[in-house]
């Protein structure tokens, strides 16, 4: 069907930053941050109508700076942090500060796209992170299952833990752990595990995986040399507690056992060049995105190691109107590990990827040149998945 | 005509006519004659001798035939000649008349004085018979004579005749007797002699006679004599059986004496049999001894001859006599002794096989298949005679998986060897590193390595082409002839060396310290290079090699050339790629190293080209001098000869457009993207970490393509001012000047590096380009 087909739309910036709006589960929506160093910077709150296949715009200036990294609230659809640069004369440093967006933004605009435009709006600032003591911001990660008032945020070697209090209007610094060794240590990206009761985090510095206990914020595992050149990025399993992908500069993309941080249980290397994001789909976790500077988005069907390497358990929801077809399905045999497909609508280098956080078949990835293109999971697949 | 004769005869020889003379035709006519004397006195047989064949005898008109009727002949003459013919018969006849007259005078003749000798020798032969009847008569006179004599003297000496045969047979029973009563003192004597031989021949020929007469008390106490003694005689005997000291053939011997003292032959062959075991295992513990905790023990071929000579020589005593002396033991015998062979040859076995286990490790194959040839040869007489213990299998079991062992001994020596090259190439490729003087070596290497495998492969297929000599007394079993060949030496030793080494060559790409680079590249790429050469020629120089050393008559299937080619290129191409990447990974490093650790924002105007670039362009000419020594040119994409003037003069009209001069056009940022949008649509999207081909171009291609992408990831990862940028200027020109010359598409270099150019303005917020002229002062000055 024609609604296969990707949906592209172009920002005039360039953009690097890319999130769903977590806690949308409804429509189907993005927040994408641009970079440019000589304009006022936008966040672009992206709609797509699923049914008709048109993209809606809202666009929010942002003018403290470029944004390197977007990150939105789980719990209030109108709160997001952003990671964004501050230059003055000789010096950038990178802030963070989570940000809430105007009212009638939240969920969608009912105005028509080309409105928008004249009625630029502003977000508001709801609270800085302080980060004069901690050096340059990297990424900000919101606690996945709790009321948005937790985040952590990476800063050169610091990793710090906040509270959000008095309706997110200020941070306080919880707690905080730093990576001390030799040479200049660097996080260059963290994800928070939805597991273990969101008690988990974990980072990459350099070519190193490292995973710290909140409570506590002491190091629970390091995977040295989880790759053979800088970790990029990385990624929980959404229904394995233990298992974990990360991936980096020497192309490969590696799956990992955190309880034995010696081997990866799998590497996947498809890419011809840096991957820099790697997402697992928040409901079946055995589609794997992954979004590369070869300007490729690769999209990998990884059974072996997910949590239904048999096939799809049957929901009741499924049953009831699938029933006939369960049926006759049944007897087709299990996926193999594989790559479902390459995406090459991107001419330049793909940063972010991600999945909507509403429908699990559809996903966004966005390259630098500011092309955002929305995909599905092929037809043949979701209904393999299924049924 | 003849009976014209013969009635002729009757008047005489009258005609009387001179004898015709010397007639050409004389000697037919003188066989006619004979023909017809013949037929005259009724000898048929001669009578067709003279007839010509096909006329019939009893023709009357037939002048020669036996019925001739003289009338019917003229009557017939008469009627049916003329005048002239009648009178030229009539003068023919006349002439045959006359002829036939003087024939019979000749014979006349001629036998005259033999009838007359004849004569005389009948009368005196009647003289003769006349004497001879008298003698004769007076012959049976005599003999009548004779025959009274002899009568009466018989008569006379009946009597004494008879008293003489009934002493003669007193006689022989006193004799007996007396050898009864002696026997006890003789036995004794015997026995004291040790002439056991002799004791147990009088006891048996005593025997019989004194179980017959034992109802006589004085025979009784003589058998009973007899026995005491025989028993001690049968105890002497076991004793000496026993005491075992005494060799096989003396055994033997004792046995065979109790066996005819009536010893129950199942106790006793079981007996033998534990002694010939106690003997043996004499044998073998010597041979264990020597095989012994401590390593000096003999060579391998004196081991097997002294366990040839002493265990299985003795074994053949063993089986040999015992199937002498117990062959009315059948078949249970048989089986007895088979399983006898089988447990005391089956330790044997151990022993050997224990013994060969020390000899595994050694390297001279030789000597192992000498001793492995008289151990197999030694068995073939046991095995003959003892077919049901199984003792050849076993041997030649026992040599097979020896041959086995020794084919995956040379495969791990193959592997080593190739090990320790790998280890000779690391530690040459370190140590001129050492002096500084790089990489001279590199064809030189790829030679010693080459020929080095080369020459232990053909080594070790001299070593195990000794177990399929001629001479060798295994060579000939089916195992020998073809599986060894086939999957043995082809399949396991060679291909699964060369599996090996491509194994070995691929692990040090997937080697996880991947980012140390543990790997010296030369080697990576002085492997693939190996690997290239063994794919092109190599391997199937190898395997004709070693199809004309093992004849393979085995059917089995084998690895062809073609998928050993297809693994080698594999290899090469694997090896390859990952020495461009360990190769762009450490330009990478350099050049992110220097992007990152850089203030771009406060840096100053650019007066050089900073020191890195100037590295990367060493390093690259370093590789492309290494790559050099191995690998060929390779093909360029033909350009201009002033292609470098050229692109650059693109190189910078494109940033004349003002791509990354903003502030010419009014809505910069969408220009800014639309142009390099479009510029992307018009060229080929580059694949940075892409397969490569096999030479030195398409080498350098991947490693500057990965280079330069790593530049421009690194460059969008910052912030630059306004000397930033120029300084960027600055060293993509640099750059630009001294690396097209090395990739295959110079195009490509231009790309990159006005993508680097671009993004370092994108990435300024006060982008001011330096003149062109200023950047080209500058690189030529740096």
């Amino acid at each position: 069907m024609e609604d296969d087909a990707p949906v592209i739309y172009g920002l005039e910036f360039q953009a690097r930053a890319l999130t769903p709006q977590t806690a949308e589960t409804d429509a189907i929506r993005f927040l994408v941050g641009t970079q440019s160093l000589k304009y006022d910077n936008q966040i672009h709150i992206i709609d797509f109508d699923d049914e008709n296949n048109i993209i809606n715009k809202n666009v929010l200036l942002h003018q403290v700076g470029e944004i390197w990294h977007i990150s939105a609230s789980p719990a209030d659809k109108g709160v997001l942090a952003t990671c964004y640069n501050k230059t003055s004369d000789s010096k950038v440093l990178t802030c963070a500060a989570v940000w809430r967006m105007p009212k009638e933004l939240e969920s969608g605009s009912p105005e028509s796209p080309d409105d928008s435009s004249s009625t630029t709006q502003t977000l508001e600032l709801l609270c800085h992170l302080d980060n004069t003591a901690h050096g340059n911001m990297a990424c900000v990660v919101w606690e996945p299952m709790g009321d948005g008032k937790k985040i952590i945020s990476l800063a050169d070697n610091h990793i710090l833990l906040w509270d959000l209090q008095e309706s997110s209007s200020k941070a306080v610094l919880a707690s905080s752990a730093s990576l001390e060794g030799k040479g200049q240590l660097k996080f260059t990206s963290g994800r928070w595990s939805p597991h273990h009761n969101c008690t988990q985090v974990a980072t990459a510095n350099d070519t190193t995986l490292r995973g710290w206990d909140t409570r506590t914020m002491s190091q629970i595992y390091c995977i040295e040399n989880a790759h053979g050149q800088l970790v990029r990025d990385l990624d929980f399993n959404p229904n394995k507690q233990y298992y974990l992908a990360s991936c980096g500069d020497d192309c490969r993309v590696k799956f990992w056992d955190t309880r034995n941080v010696t081997e990866p249980v799998k590497t996947l290397e498809e890419h011809s060049h840096w991957v820099w994001n790697v997402r697992y789909n928040h409901s079946h976790d055995q589609l794997i995105l992954t979004g590369s500077s070869d300007s490729r988005v690769i999209l990998s069907n990884m059974v072996s190691i997910s949590s239904e390497p048999f096939g799809h358990l049957v929901d009741d929801d499924d049953l009831s109107d699938q029933e006939e077809h369960h049926q006759e399905e049944k007897n087709k045999e299990p996926l193999q590990d594989s790559v479902i497909a390459t995406y090459e609508e991107h001419e330049d280098s793909v940063y972010a990827v991600d999945w909507s956080s509403a429908d699990p078949w559809l996903f966004a990835s966005l390259s630098y040149d500011g092309r955002l293109v929305v995909n599905r999971v092929p037809r043949a697949l979701k209904y393999h998945i299924l049924l | 005509m003849a009976t014209a004769a013969a009635s002729g005869l009757g008047p005489g020889s009258g005609p009387g006519d001179s004898p015709e003379g010397p007639e050409p035709e004389a000697p037919e006519r003188r066989r006619k004659a004979h023909g017809m004397l013949k037929l005259y006195y009724g000898l048929s047989e001669g009578e067709t001798a003279g007839r010509p064949p096909g006329s019939d005898p009893l023709d009357p008109i037939d002048l020669n035939g036996a019925h001739f009727d003289p009338e019917m002949y003229l009557d017939k003459l008469r009627r049916e000649c003329p005048l002239a013919q009648l009178m030229d018969s009539e003068t023919d006849m006349v002439r045959q008349i006359r002829a036939l007259d003087s024939d019979m005078q000749t014979l006349v003749y001629e036998n005259y004085n033999k009838f007359i000798s004849a004569t005389d020798t009948i009368r005196k032969m009647k003289n003769d018979f006349r004497k001879m009847e008298d003698e004769m008569d007076r012959l049976a006179n005599n003999m009548a004579v004779i025959t009274d004599f002899s009568a009466r003297i018989s008569a006379t000496l009946q009597d004494c005749h008879e008293r003489i045969t009934k002493l003669a047979g007193v006689h022989a029973l006193l004799r007996k007797l007396q050898f009864l009563f002696e026997l006890p003192s003789r036995l004794t004597k015997c026995v004291e002699l040790g002439a056991y031989g002799q004791a147990v021949r009088y006891q048996g020929r005593a025997r019989a006679v004194l179980q017959q007469y034992q109802h006589l008390p004085s025979f009784r106490a003589i058998q009973d004599d007899c026995q005491v003694i025989t028993a001690r005689l049968a105890q002497q005997l076991r004793q000496r059986f026993r005491e075992g000291g005494s060799g096989a053939p003396e055994q033997a011997e004792c046995v065979e004496l109790l066996l005819a003292l009536g010893e129950p032959a199942e106790e006793l062959c079981e007996e033998f049999l534990v002694h010939a075991r106690g003997r043996l295992e004499d044998e073998l513990r010597s041979l264990e001894a020597e095989l012994g905790p401590s390593p000096p023990a003999p060579d391998i071929l004196e081991f097997t001859d002294r366990g040839g000579s002493g265990f299985v020589g003795g074994l053949c005593q063993v089986a040999a006599a015992y199937q002498e002396l117990f062959a009315a033991q059948g078949s249970a015998g048989a089986e007895k002794l088979a399983a006898f062979a089988r447990e005391l040859g089956g330790r044997y076995f151990a022993l050997v096989e224990r013994r060969l286990a020390q000899e595994q490790g050694g390297g001279d194959n030789s000597l192992l298949v000498r001793a492995l040839d008289r151990f197999h040869r030694r068995l073939r007489a046991p095995g003959a005679l003892l077919a049901a213990a199984g003792l050849a299998e076993a041997a030649t079991e026992i040599v097979e998986r020896v041959a086995r062992e020794r084919l995956g001994h040379h495969l791990q020596g193959l592997r080593a060897a190739f090990l320790g090259c790998l280890t000779d190439v690391r530690q040459a490729l370190a140590a001129p590193r050492l002096t500084g003087k790089e990489g001279p070596g590199l064809a030189e290497l790829l030679a010693n390595v080459a020929s080095s495998v080369l020459s232990h492969i053909k080594a070790s297929l001299a070593a195990v082409h000794l177990f399929t000599a001629k001479e060798v007394s295994f060579s000939n079993k089916p195992y020998f002839r073809g599986e060894f060949c086939s999957q043995g030496v082809r399949e396991g030793l060679i291909v699964g060396f060369i599996h090996s080494m491509c194994q070995t060559a691929q692990s040090f790409c997937d080697s996880p310290g991947e980012k140390g680079g543990a790997t010296p590249p030369a080697l990576l790429l002085l492997l693939s290079r190996l690997c290239l050469d063994y794919e092109t020629a190599t391997i199937s120089y190898i395997l004709t090699l070693t199809d004309e050393q093992f004849l393979v008559q085995d059917q089995s299937p084998v690895t062809p050339v073609s998928v050993l080619c297809a693994e080698a290129r594999e290899t090469a191409r694997r090896l390859l790629t990952h020495y461009v990447k360990v190769q762009g990974l450490v330009i990478s490093q350099m050049l992110r190293k220097s992007v990152e650790t850089r203030d771009w924002l406060s840096t100053l105007e650019p007066r050089n080209v900073r020191a890195v670039m100037k590295r990367v362009v060493e390093d690259t000419t370093a590789i492309d001098v290494q790559v050099g020594l191995l690998y060929e040119e390779g093909v360029r994409k033909a350009q201009s000869s002033d292609s470098s003037k050229r692109t650059f003069s693109v190189y910078s009209s494109s940033r004349q457009q003002g791509r990354y001069a903003p502030s010419y056009t009014p809505s910069a940022p969408m220009d800014t993207n639309l142009l390099s949008n479009i510029q992307k649509l018009f060229s080929e999207r580059i694949d940075v970490f892409s397969p490569v081909e096999f030479n030195k171009v398409s080498v350098l291609t991947g490693i500057i393509k990965i280079s330069l992408k790593t530049l421009l990831e690194c460059v969008r990862l910052r912030t630059f001012g306004r000397f930033g940028l120029q300084q960027v200027q600055v060293d993509c020109h640099f750059l630009q000047l001294y690396l097209w010359r090395f990739v295959a598409d110079e195009e490509l270099v231009h790309l990159l590096l006005d993508e680097v150019v671009a993004s370092a303005a994108l990435r300024c917020p006060d982008p001011v380009p330096m003149e062109p002229s200023v950047v080209e002062v500058i690189c030529e000055r740096g």
